[in-house]
């Protein structure tokens, strides 16, 4: 009886022993709950969520404190990817959300730029060039859309252009095909 | 006699090849105004490297390859530059493409064209030479030949040159052999010169006895023993890279892998007679040979310069009233062009014209009934039907496992299926949303670094100035505890409670105090010397700029201040 109370009694002491050691060996650093939310999340930065960045969303979607639709950029394919990864529903954009809109760049007219700087300050990214008192332009290939610079400016110099497509980001359509032909007569009389 | 070897799958689809080697290669001769699109290789564009209104030579660079993907591109004739601008160019998409526009002034003169003996120059300069002369995979994929030529990380031993032209209609390749195998050959020995390879391969289907035996004759008239024409068999698509490298040496190329890793590196024909061109006779790759066929009267070959309008070429062959469309390739893998006013490019080795009777609009698609013909006949040894049911349900991570990016695009399970499912276009689907998926990705990851770096940047210039005003105290401190003893208090700060007295009460106090006192004086110094004790000389300018002044206001705002008044 004694015998095995004080085997059992040692072996728990040496479990806690190895479970204590590798909680403070193995820890892991940060929360790679929050790192995993990040990768699928746009990047955009643009606060649009409510929150100052991709990680401090990524950081409260962890946490429970913020709901997985409120990223527009992400389009549904992201809330998609989200719902997923964290095995919830899926669910909608919010009727207070604004939709996603397609990807543009900023661009700002040199002629009417007074060089204020307040746009190189908001710029997320760092994707703004220019000094005080002198013209500023935007990096497009860095931009990332978050229109986040065109409020601060004072003189309505910075507009969102939609970027076209062009050869090297052209892509093949998913193949349609129509199911049956329908004559043009009977195709009217179904509109109505 | 060579041991030749198989790959897996194939298909037998009518070649159409007949039609147009019944005439010799013709020339296509000067169009009215050459298009030149700037990005007709694979990597970057080159960059444009003449202005509008700039007269041109022959063979001058117009655009200088940038990075190290690139190639040059160059005047197909003499004449003047009308514009460079985004022109609608020879791709599936329709969308427009930097091009140069030249008008020819019909007097074709060449720039000075130094001709060069291949063996008295170094591998590394013959290659740099190919890269300025915009020499170019012609074979249709066209990747900048130079790099091709750098070779892998182990020896080349075995130098491919692919004479197979499997794909039906296409002819262009097997004219160029029949008429200009002597360039052919001498190119490939200048390739094998700057590979260092052991033997040259020359492969070349069955069906093209012409083109076997004159090549078979110029490699004896060249005395080259190291380089052998093998006849293939005729099957599709034993005209690809990898294909044509299976049947020839046995070698497999691994999925992921290059060729140039397991020692064989493969060139078209047209890609070594450009070579030729280029170092023989320093003449750079301005034009091609493009086969004209399928609802044409006179289906033929031409030698074309690039930048040629398609309607002008094949106007010369006289297509049929009920052409209804115009192919770039051949019918296998070929693209439809957005309309014939493209000009033809690097990678433009056919046109079929096409027509109702010859090309009928492809049946209905069935489901799929899981027959696995596709995986009979794939060359890549793949599971088409796999694929396809993951690009259609646009599950592209599944189709990647299933090595979706070994697909080559051939074909033949399109060609084979009794359904008559597209699988072609559900795989150039996948690719180009996995390609775009890819490039926003590392678009995401750009700006989560340059976001990263700046919050960064801003918690550090924040320590940074904290910092600094923490040692600015310090050194006043110090200053003031100095000051004290060298000098007696001012006179003119009679708030304040004996600063030199180190013992008198709290030191942040008195340092407050006397900086207030400090700042009166200065102010009252200040504003004695400027509005006050004036010479009736400065009150004099004073009032004299001031009536200016009203004066320029008055006459900038008339309107806006008479009501006021």
């Amino acid at each position: 009886m004694l015998i095995a109370l004080l085997v059992m009694s040692a072996l728990a002491l040496l479990l806690g022993a190895v479970l204590g050691f590798s909680a403070i060996k193995f820890r892991v650093e940060g929360n790679p709950l929050v790192d995993k939310i990040d990768a699928v999340l746009p990047q955009t930065q643009c606060g649009q969520c409510g929150y100052p960045g991709c990680k401090p969303y990524a950081t409260a979607i962890a946490a429970g404190e913020a709901d997985i639709n409120c990223c527009p950029p992400g389009g549904e394919e992201g809330i998609r990817k989200l719902a997923d990864l964290l095995g919830v529903e899926f669910k909608p954009f919010g009727a207070d959300t604004a939709g996603p809109k397609p990807k543009s760049v900023a661009f700002i007219d040199e002629s009417t730029c007074i060089g204020c700087t307040l746009c190189i300050q908001a710029c997320p990214v760092d994707a703004i060039v220019g000094a005080a008192k002198q013209m500023h332009t935007i990096v497009a290939a860095e931009c990332t859309g978050c229109e986040l610079c065109v409020p601060p400016c004072p003189v309505d110099c910075i507009s969102m252009a939609v970027i076209a497509d062009n050869i090297s980001t052209w892509k093949w359509q998913y193949p349609v095909f129509p199911l049956r032909a329908v004559p043009a007569a009977s195709q009217t009389t179904a509109n109505i | 006699m060579r041991t030749l070897y198989h790959f897996h799958g194939g298909v037998h689809p009518p070649t159409h090849k007949s039609q147009s080697v019944q005439t010799p290669i013709a020339q296509a001769g000067l169009p009215t105004r050459l298009l030149v699109p700037l990005h007709q290789h694979v990597g970057n564009s080159a960059k444009p490297s003449v202005q509008v209104g700039e007269r041109v030579l022959k063979g001058q660079i117009f655009g200088m390859p940038e990075g190290s993907v690139s190639s040059a591109v160059h005047a197909p004739t003499s004449g003047i530059i009308s514009a460079i601008d985004m022109q609608v160019v020879a791709h599936p998409s329709g969308l427009p493409d930097l091009c140069v526009t030249l008008i020819p002034d019909g007097r074709d003169e060449w720039i000075k064209r130094e001709p060069l003996d291949y063996r008295s120059v170094s591998p590394g300069d013959l290659r740099q030479l190919l890269r300025f002369a915009g020499v170019v995979g012609l074979g249709g994929a066209v990747f900048p030949s130079d790099l091709k030529l750098r070779g892998g990380k182990h020896k080349i031993t075995t130098l491919v040159i692919n004479g197979a032209e499997c794909e039906p209609y296409i002819t262009c390749d097997d004219m160029l052999m029949r008429e200009r195998a002597d360039e052919i050959v001498r190119g490939a020995e200048m390739m094998r010169y700057i590979l260092a390879a052991d033997e040259v391969l020359i492969g070349i289907e069955d069906n093209k006895p012409e083109a076997i035996a004159a090549m078979r004759a110029a490699v004896i008239a060249n005395r080259l023993a190291s380089m052998e024409i093998v006849p293939v068999p005729t099957i599709y698509p034993g005209g690809g890279a990898k294909q044509l490298i299976r049947v020839l040496t046995g070698i497999e190329v691994a999925a992921g892998v290059r060729s140039t890793d397991m020692g064989v590196q493969c060139f078209n024909v047209a890609t070594a007679y450009s070579a030729y061109r280029a170092i023989a006779h320093g003449e750079p790759l301005i034009s091609r040979i493009v086969t004209v066929t399928g609802n044409v009267q006179r289906p033929q070959n031409f030698e074309v310069l690039i930048g040629m309008p398609v309607h002008e070429l094949v106007a010369l062959a006289q297509p049929g009233s009920d052409t209804n469309g115009h192919i770039m390739g051949g019918p296998m893998m070929g693209v439809t062009l957005p309309s014939d006013r493209v000009t033809v490019t690097k990678a433009t080795n056919c046109i079929i014209e096409s027509s109702p009777a010859l090309f009928p609009p492809p049946r209905q698609p069935l489901p799929c009934i899981r027959c696995t013909r596709c995986a009979e006949v794939c060359p890549a040894e793949l599971q088409p039907q796999e694929l396809y049911w993951f690009a259609r349900a646009r599950d592209f991570g599944k189709a990647q496992e299933y090595h979706l990016f070994d697909c080559i695009e051939c074909g033949a399970c399109s060609y084979v299926c009794p359904s008559s499912i597209p699988l072609v276009q559900y795989y150039r689907f996948a690719k180009s949303e996995i390609w775009a998926n890819e490039r926003e990705k590392e678009a995401a990851n750009l700006a989560r670094e340059r976001h990263e770096y700046r919050e960064l940047r801003i918690e550090r210039d924040k320590q940074e100035k904290a910092e600094k005003l923490a040692q600015k105290e310090i050194a006043a401190l110090a200053a003031k505890a100095a000051a004290p003893a060298a000098q007696p208090p001012a006179q003119t700060a009679p708030a304040q409670p004996a600063v030199g007295d180190p013992n008198a009460g709290d030191t942040a106090q008195q340092m407050i105090n006397a900086a207030i006192a400090r700042a009166k004086e200065q102010a009252a110094a200040v504003k004695a010397k400027n509005t006050e004790a004036l010479t009736p000389q400065q009150q004099a300018e004073i009032a004299e700029i001031e009536a200016r002044r009203a004066k320029l206001r008055a006459m900038s705002h008339p309107d806006a201040e008479s009501p006021q008044e």
